[in-house]
């Protein structure tokens, strides 16, 4: 959900470089084809999609047992680059990847959280996203032409469907875990529901069963921004100029959600960009505006507008009670993972009690579970930025799991 | 292995039956339920308010949810587990009889421990210092104690004989020492009290 790479920016330890021992390294992203003609996607919507392409990385090694393998699961502006040093980013065109690791980096490497000395670390990106796996920016096999507004309707539980064929791909039967902070915790929960056999744990971080009306309504507006851009032209903008103020303004909006009025506060106050009286201007005068500006205007550089419409939609449409009747103890009474639920106290997009209400439903079913609210001032982006809060969590979580 | 030198610890975990199922309440750091977990292989939840105690269990293995007891427990069913424990919490709590009732109600058999305000050694102090004790057992100074609920083992023992409830047993504890518990002289000689109780 929330800009990671500005999260990391925030990460005031710096950024272990490519040869630190606690860095993975350099990477390299890697492609797979994993629905085609002969064996489509199944989609919630109803159609049987193909060609999906998934673009994953992995680190550190799979062991011959092949237990220790670990899903990370991407928000919603997030990609499979999740540590390390990305060796193909001017190849690939992707200048954002140049100055800085992977986007969980301080969680992922040696020794770290999740430790690729011990654990085989995978992260794909998203189905409908734009960073490599199947999504409208992507040509489609029958106009040539990008899909744009074509692309079918996809949600968190067709993304997990794919997932799960990455999984086959690479031999493994049981996950040690899957874990994932905002939309990325709404996809491991669905992991945990749908597929409890081949998850050993999941960790939430930063989520919840379902979106409230506030988030609807942040998703909603975000939307229209785009839409209403007069670039947009129905989503059939590729090849000519992107509807780039109408994601700036979603990018906006998006990021104060995931901050919180403590932390604008503590961080802008009600200081001017330009010394300390007004310019009596209306343009960006507060550094609050042009720090937002700031980030709608990089967000640009490195999303595709049509995948934002697609991901906040799944977002909505999550609802891991939703098949049955909204009882989230009956949905959640198939789950056999261990389950591990974080939610931070500044957090209001996906409030603390939101993510409080899987662990009752836990405990409704007499199913273990642990839920841990770590008091943090940074809203909702907490889950990136509270590494050093979470990391001994998930350390002795994993070991135990 | 966690070592454990507290008597009621001691004592509730060799009466934890091996292979059942415990909910610790206020579990702490979460050693008790570690324990348990480890060697009598207990289904074990715990539920701890202060997020440091929260992490401390959950790095010690325990399942634990964190949450405040006082807003009652309606997540659990009833009788659902087989042991409740609620050791040294109730006199901290705001609504203790909401929580002994829904204690009472989750668990088939619970542990209840708790300091005697009426020990000798606290009456005595009071009287001769005219300000509030300050012991090994009730170790705050009156501004900074988290005992908000002061009560006897007589009133605890009214509330119970109110509430249709049954003790199973008692236990009275001096210093590290402790026995079955003795009407009438452990009213004043118990430092601290633990109960094995059931609702019938």
């Amino acid at each position: 959900m929330t800009d990671p790479l500005n999260a990391s920016l925030e990460n005031k330890s710096g950024y272990d470089g490519p040869d630190s021992p606690y860095s993975v390294g350099w990477t390299r992203p890697k492609k797979v084809i994993l629905a085609d003609r002969d064996n489509p996607l199944p989609l919630d919507c109803g159609s049987n999609f193909y060609p999906v392409t998934v673009e994953y990385e992995t680190y550190g090694a799979l062991n011959k047992a092949k237990d220790n393998a670990i899903f990370i699961i991407h928000a919603l502006s997030g990609d499979a680059h999740a540590a390390g040093w990305d060796a193909d980013w001017e190849k690939d065109n992707r200048p954002w990847r140049g100055d800085r690791p992977g986007w969980w980096d301080q969680m992922i490497g040696p020794g770290k959280a999740f430790d690729t000395s011990r654990y085989y670390v995978v992260c794909a990106n998203i189905l409908g996203s734009c960073y490599g796996t199947t999504g409208p920016w992507e040509n489609g096999p029958r106009s040539g032409k990008p899909y744009a507004l074509d692309f079918p309707v996809v949600t968190v539980e067709d993304s997990v469907r794919l997932q799960v064929r990455l999984q086959d791909y690479l031999g493994i039967k049981q996950l040690r875990a899957v874990a994932g902070g905002s939309l990325g915790g709404q996809q491991a929960l669905a992991w945990a529901i749908n597929y409890p056999d081949r998850i050993r744990s999941a960790i939430i971080l930063a989520a919840s069963a379902r979106l409230g009306a506030q988030g609807l309504a942040f998703n909603a507006v975000g939307r229209q921004a785009i839409m209403n851009d007069p670039c947009f032209q129905g989503g059939s903008y590729y090849g000519s100029k992107p509807p780039a103020s109408g994601l700036e303004v979603a990018r906006m909006l998006g990021h104060i959600t995931y901050l919180s009025n403590s932390s604008m506060e503590g961080k802008f106050g009600r200081r001017f960009q330009n010394g300390s009286r007004p310019c009596y201007r209306l343009n960006s005068e507060f550094s609050v505006e042009s720090y937002l500006e700031h980030q709608g205007r990089s967000f640009v550089q490195r999303f595709d507008a049509n995948s934002y419409l697609y991901l906040t939609r799944a977002m909505d449409y999550f609802d891991a009670a939703g098949a049955v009747g909204g009882d989230l103890a009956s949905a959640c009474s198939a789950i056999q993972a261990r389950l591990l639920l974080i939610a931070y106290s500044s957090d209001w997009l996906y409030p603390s009690k939101d993510t409080r209400a899987i662990a009752k439903a836990m405990l409704a079913n007499e199913q273990p579970v642990s839920f841990i609210e770590i008091p943090s001032g940074y809203g909702h982006d907490a889950f990136l930025l509270e590494s050093e809060q979470t990391t001994p969590l998930l350390e002795s979580f994993l070991k135990k799991v | 292995m966690i070592s454990s030198k507290r008597w009621d610890h001691r004592l509730i975990f060799s009466l934890v039956e091996p292979g059942s199922s415990v909910l610790d309440l206020g579990c702490g750091n979460g050693e008790l339920l570690a324990r348990l977990i480890e060697k009598k292989q207990v289904r074990g939840q715990a539920v701890e308010a202060d997020h440091d105690q929260v992490s401390a269990a959950f790095q010690n293995g325990v399942d634990v949810y964190q949450g405040d007891l006082n807003r009652g427990l309606p997540e659990f069913r009833t009788k659902s587990f087989d042991y409740v424990i609620l050791e040294k919490t109730l006199q901290v709590l705001t609504r203790p009889m909401l929580v002994l009732e829904e204690m009472l109600r989750i668990g088939d058999a619970c542990f209840v421990s708790f300091p005697n305000f009426n020990s000798s050694g606290v009456v005595e102090k009071l009287l001769e210092t005219e300000r509030m004790p300050v012991t090994e057992a009730l170790p705050y100074y009156w501004y900074d104690t988290p005992n908000i609920h002061l009560f006897t083992l007589y009133d605890f023992i009214d509330w119970i004989e109110d509430h249709q409830v049954v003790i199973i047993d008692g236990y009275a504890a001096a210093g590290e020492t402790w026995r079955h518990l003795k009407l009438p002289e452990d009213s004043k000689s118990a430092e601290e009290l633990l109960f094995l109780l059931r609702k019938e």
